[in-house]
């Protein structure tokens, strides 16, 4: 089936994600083996979604992971004064 | 994922915090029948969402109620794309591009594009994180992609071709 630039459009994220059927990604491959224009939007989709998935785009805060701990420890020193105790049974068994 | 919702760092980092420490409290509830990272993505969300009803700074029904589910989305007209290489994304001026580009996706699309493009979910997981239908995820996710296109590719274009020149001078 031909299809045209816009139906291309709508597919092509299904297209990257490799979740179309045979027949339309078939179609697909067509159109793009001509469309310059298309075969630039897809490009530049997937270069879009492999930068924007970039570690480096959200960094954490500086400071995040010693905090973090901070409050852990904090949350293990609680846990342990709630007087989570051993049994002579738990002793057994361990 | 807390950032995408609390929209400030301070909050994200309170929201990302109680996260952690709620997973800590409730190991034992987790049987493996998700990834331990999807679980721990849920109890962000959920203490997100959480903060957020309190402080009522958003109607909640919104993240089931598609805004635009019907709504279409025309990429960017290009001719001649050239791959921008990751290497970019050491220059702040790209990285910026970037932040930009996806904090100003209203909120069901980032949500769903984090979650799929940046988390690496599956689109069953996101489904089930956001509660949402999977062709929900597909549609949101499709438009999430076209509206970063839409906006990025012609400035990133623009970014990079001056440093282009400078390493090709004949093209």
């Amino acid at each position: 089936m031909v299809i045209d630039c816009k139906h291309v459009w709508n597919f092509i994220s299904d297209y990257i994600d490799g979740t179309l059927s045979e027949e339309a990604r078939t179609d697909v491959q067509k159109h793009l083996e001509h469309c310059e224009i298309c075969s630039a939007i897809l490009d530049s989709t997937r270069n879009v979604i492999i930068l924007t998935a970039d570690d480096r785009i959200f960094e954490l805060p500086v400071g995040f992971s010693e905090r973090l701990h901070a409050r852990i420890d904090l949350e293990l020193e609680e846990h342990r004064g709630d007087g989570v105790k051993q049994t002579p049974r738990d002793v057994e068994d361990s | 994922m807390a950032l995408s919702y609390m929209k400030n760092e301070a909050d994200a980092e309170d929201v990302a915090q109680e996260a952690f420490v709620r997973a800590f409290r409730n190991l034992a509830s987790f049987r493996g029948e998700s990834k331990f990272s999807t679980w721990l993505i849920s109890i962000t969300l959920n203490e997100a969402r959480t903060r957020l009803r309190r402080q009522k700074l958003v109607p909640m029904d919104s993240l089931d109620t598609p805004l635009d589910e019907d709504g279409h989305v025309s990429p960017a007209l290009l001719r001649d794309w050239r791959e921008i290489p990751s290497e970019a994304v050491e220059r702040g001026e790209i990285r910026k591009l970037l932040q930009d580009a996806i904090v100003c996706l209203p909120d069901i699309y980032r949500q769903v594009f984090l979650l799929r493009d940046v988390e690496e979910m599956n689109v069953n997981e996101t489904a089930t994180t956001l509660n949402i239908s999977v062709p929900n995820v597909k549609v949101r996710l499709h438009r999430a992609r076209m509206m970063l296109q839409k906006q990025l590719a012609p400035q990133l274009k623009a970014a990079t071709r001056q440093s282009r020149r400078r390493w090709f001078p004949w093209s």
